[in-house]
């Protein structure tokens, strides 16, 4: 077993490695100057060169990108050009904003989703199963900004007025000191991601119920709830684990949207900021942590699925 | 308690076998609506093994369920009930109760053995827990202690360690009879009053089958359970039931002592059906072949059925003494060898399955490819028909070496060679007709204008005895014998020379296995077919072929003509084989 979960350690160091890649290129084409950018449409060309060799925008493609790499293990993810200082500065106080939305997201969407999924198996085929099914489907089907609007629209706006509509913190003050802020954000995030894993698990639950063990559980006289916790759920959780994984790495990515959405002042702002203002290396850094989030969180599933699988676990 | 009693139709008041278990003209229905099971009685006595007898679909299973008043989903109870007497208590009646009062009864009066251990036992639970289980929802003993104790006594009970370390095992850690045994350990862990047994050794190779049966027998024995014994295979009956129940399509035929009905049934079903088992002897015409359930004409006296009798009866000694006489290994000096393997080798990484495999087949022989499971009598089969590449040795056809695989072989070479699968269920597209494909191998041999091969498609249905009605057929409509009859006849239309049947009956019922049977026999008959049969029945040697290999952890041990190797054989295992087959 620890062979396998190192094989996955090994793997998803060389992803990163080959995300990095692909961000350092894709941000060498995008149009804009640095230098300039710092130093005004009046800058000489000598200040210009000055700073780029400063900077070492000189030197070549690829040593930059290993200076950038190098300095991604230090914590050094370079110099925002538009808020004048270092990226981690600008970004260590919106990462962990964003972080706090995405954990409040799975604590909400992860047990109703897999709640709602078990409901709906063990009342298979009758009218609260398909009741499940079809929410589920239409939430799944609508954008996550359809669904933060007519949240707004519902309970901050025209109906209802009983929560804020944006965060609005003073600088300084973490959002999540001012919890209802967060409720919208959060809900809206947990009804996107929620049904995916209601669906899957209620799949995954509908083999597992039909399986051998299942049926002999029951005729051995375990009580019901004893069936469904001891021996469906164990081996209904390693499938879904997956698809919960895959949510929470599309949650990093989602919070753009959301967070775009409630002016909340995360990552996902920081990089619409960044991408306006051509700061390339902030949207370096904010892809390269959207990038680690996924790996991260798809590594954790696969530690999951190993140790619900004891064939996996016993494994020498 | 060790004599079969003389019948059983009155439950015996106060006489030594009483009555535990009673069915009573029980129906039930698909919640679709057909009847599955039309009225039937039952009684189990104590201390005895009922073997409960049919083919599949007679609704055996679905009887057994309901001793434990369990009804898959899509099935319900529509008359009828069970009675159960336990030792201690009222008699009860399973239906008047509550769902937690079956509950309470269920593995703890009545317990259930499943047919496939490697599905029942729950992956993820260590093997001495799931069995600590059913004491612990059961409330046994009145301390954890004692109920640990229990554990390991039923361990022990079934001759299995009864260590800690044994205990902590997972199922996948097991082989295949130990995990039966485990299964058996927790049925009777409670001392149940009746143990309903759903065809526990099918899955299981003859010696391990031998094992389990050895261990149920004393079990029901030891603690004086009323056993249920759901089967299809009479031999098993034979060895183990006091009475038997038949079976057929929901009632039931024909009950009774154990020695008279498999010896003087009454019921032609009954009949049919014992006609139909294998024996080892070869004495049995096989080929008066039960006609398939399904289309139920009786063909028996007819001229069509006598005509195949002849010609499967005639055959194996017919070729047995053609045969030159058996000489080991040595054969590779034979000419005109039809097929010829030659120190064929095939390792999976670091897993040697195969090692030295000689082996040659002439025109119109059947060689017998006997091993069990892990054998590694499949990837011979699938080595000699190119479907598995990266073996060492060679294959040869007409005196040619062919390719490893399938792909780089000719397109003659591959039609020489034809492979029918194992499930007739799983090979056969079930979105296209029987008649489409079917002519997918024609499509690809190119041999036939395009319309041209509806004849020859239609003429091999014909062969195979389906007819040309089966052509716009899909095999969803189609029985098990049915389908492997379109598979073979799927394996026939290029023609080929060789025909390689991996395991062509061990899916089907008896009375299915012997009219395929047959069928292959005319076929070597008529078309001088070489097959290689591959199974793991070794019952089925003297009714398929004339000559045969043991294989034994890759290795080929013993060979030569059927009669040599079943009557002298020269290895250990070919005897312990031999011995370990339970017969009518």
């Amino acid at each position: 077993m620890r062979r396998l979960i190192l094989r996955r350690l090994v793997l998803s160091v060389v992803i990163l490695l080959a995300v990095s890649v692909v961000i350092f290129c894709a941000t060498l084409l995008l149009p804009g100057d640095p230098a300039r950018a710092i130093l005004g449409q009046q800058a000489t060309p000598e200040r210009i060169a000055a700073l780029n060799a400063e900077m070492d925008l000189d030197k070549p493609a690829i040593v930059r990108y290993f200076y950038w790499l190098g300095g991604l293990f230090v914590g050094d993810f370079g110099y925002s050009t538009s808020s004048g200082g270092p990226v981690s500065a600008l970004l260590s106080q919106r990462l962990v904003s964003s972080l706090v939305l995405m954990c409040l997201a799975a604590i909400v969407s992860v047990p109703l989703g897999i709640g709602f999924g078990i409901y709906s198996a063990l009342h298979h085929g009758t009218r609260r199963d398909s009741a499940v099914t079809w929410v589920s489907l239409a939430l799944a089907a609508l954008p996550e900004f359809v669904i933060g609007i007519a949240l707004v629209t519902l309970l901050a706006t025209s109906v209802f007025q009983v929560l804020p509509a944006v965060t609005m913190a003073p600088p300084g003050v973490a959002p999540w000191r001012l919890p209802s802020q967060m409720i919208l954000p959060t809900i809206t995030l947990a009804l996107v991601v929620a049904p995916y894993i209601a669906r899957m698990m209620r799949a995954t639950m509908l083999d597992v119920l039909d399986s051998g063990y299942v049926e002999m559980a029951r005729l051995k006289g375990v009580p019901e709830r004893r069936v469904i916790l001891r021996h469906a759920l164990p081996h209904a959780v390693g499938p879904v684990a997956q698809v919960i994984a895959i949510q929470l790495a599309w949650l990093a990515g989602g919070v753009v949207v959301a967070e775009f959405l409630f002016r909340y002042p995360g990552m996902g702002q920081a990089l619409i900021d960044a991408v306006n203002f051509r700061d390339v290396q902030v949207v370096q850094a904010v892809s390269m942590i959207v990038a680690a989030v996924y790996v991260v969180v798809n590594l954790l599933a696969d530690i999951v699925g190993i140790l619900s699988n004891p064939k996996l676990r016993s494994q020498s | 308690m060790s004599t079969a009693p003389s019948t059983a139709s009155t439950p015996a008041v106060d006489g030594a076998p009483s009555m535990v278990l009673r069915i009573d003209q029980l129906r039930v229905s698909a919640v679709a609506g057909d009847e599955i099971l039309h009225g039937i009685d039952l009684e189990l006595l104590r201390g005895q093994v009922l073997g409960l007898v049919g083919e599949s679909g007679s609704g055996k299973t679905t009887a057994g369920l309901a001793c434990l008043g369990h009804y898959r989903a899509g099935v319900e109870r529509t008359g009828g009930g069970i009675e159960l007497l336990p030792r201690e208590g009222e008699p009860v009646r399973m239906e008047d109760l509550g769902a937690d009062q079956v509950r309470s009864l269920r593995g703890s009066r009545v317990a259930y053995i499943p047919q496939d251990p490697a599905l029942s036992l729950n992956p993820a639970m260590r093997v001495g827990e799931q069995i600590r289980e059913v004491l612990d929802v059961h409330g046994y003993g009145s301390s954890a202690r004692e109920r640990e104790a229990r554990v390991g006594e039923a361990l022990e009970d079934v001759g299995l360690p009864s260590t800690r370390e044994y205990q902590r095992r997972w199922p996948h850690q097991l082989s295949g009879g130990q995990q039966q045994r485990i299964g058996i350990a927790m049925a009777f862990a409670m001392l149940p009053d009746v143990l309903v047994l759903d065809e526990p050794t099918t899955g299981l190779d003859v010696s391990t089958q031998a094992h389990v049966l050895d261990t149920i027998r004393d079990m029901t024995r030891r603690h004086d359970v009323a056993s249920l014994y759901i089967t299809h295979d009479l031999a098993v009956v034979a060895e183990l039931a006091d009475r038997v129940a038949v079976m057929l399509r929901g009632e039931l035929v024909e009950e009774g002592p154990v020695h008279k009905v498999l010896h003087d049934a009454e019921h032609p079903y009954t009949r049919r059906l014992l006609a139909a088992v294998p024996d080892l002897q070869g004495r049995k015409q096989l080929t008066h072949a039960v006609p398939e359930p399904g289309r139920a004409t009786e063909r028996a006296g007819t001229a069509e059925g006598s005509e195949h009798a002849e010609a499967g009866r005639d055959t194996p000694p017919a070729a047995v003494e053609s045969a030159p006489a058996p000489d080991g290994g040595a054969d590779d000096a034979r000419e005109g060898d039809l097929l010829q393997v030659r120190d064929l080798s095939m390792r999976f990484g670091s897993n040697t399955v195969l090692s030295g495999i000689d082996m040659t087949l002439q025109p119109g022989e059947s060689l017998m490819l006997l091993g069990e499971s892990g054998s590694g009598k499949t990837t011979l089969s699938r080595c000699v028909a190119g479907l598995v590449d990266g073996y060492e040795g060679s294959v040869s056809l007409h005196g040619e070496e062919l390719a490893r695989s399938t792909r780089a072989r000719s397109l003659e070479s591959r039609q020489g060679i034809q492979y029918v699968f194992q499930s007739p269920f799983s090979s056969l597209n079930p979105r296209r007709t029987i008649g489409q494909s079917l002519t997918v191998p024609l499509e690809l041999s190119r041999r036939l204008p395009r319309g041209g091969r509806r004849a020859v498609v239609e003429e091999a249905l014909d062969t195979v005895r389906l007819g040309r009605s089966f052509y716009d057929r899909r095999p969803g409509d189609l029985s098990g014998g049915e389908r492997q009859r379109a598979a073979i006849a799927r394996a026939l239309v290029n023609a080929p020379s060789v025909l390689v049947c991996d395991e062509v009956t061990s899916a089907l019922d008896v009375s299915v296995q012997a009219s395929i049977i047959a069928l292959l026999n005319t076929l070597r008959e008529e078309r001088g077919l070489a097959i290689l049969f591959v199974t793991h029945n070794i019952t089925l040697a003297r009714h398929v072929s004339d000559h045969i290999a043991v294989l034994n952890k890759g290795h080929i041990v013993d060979r030569g003509t059927v009669d040599a190797v079943l009557e002298n054989p020269t290895h250990e295992y070919t005897r312990t084989l031999l011995s370990n087959i339970p017969q009518l």
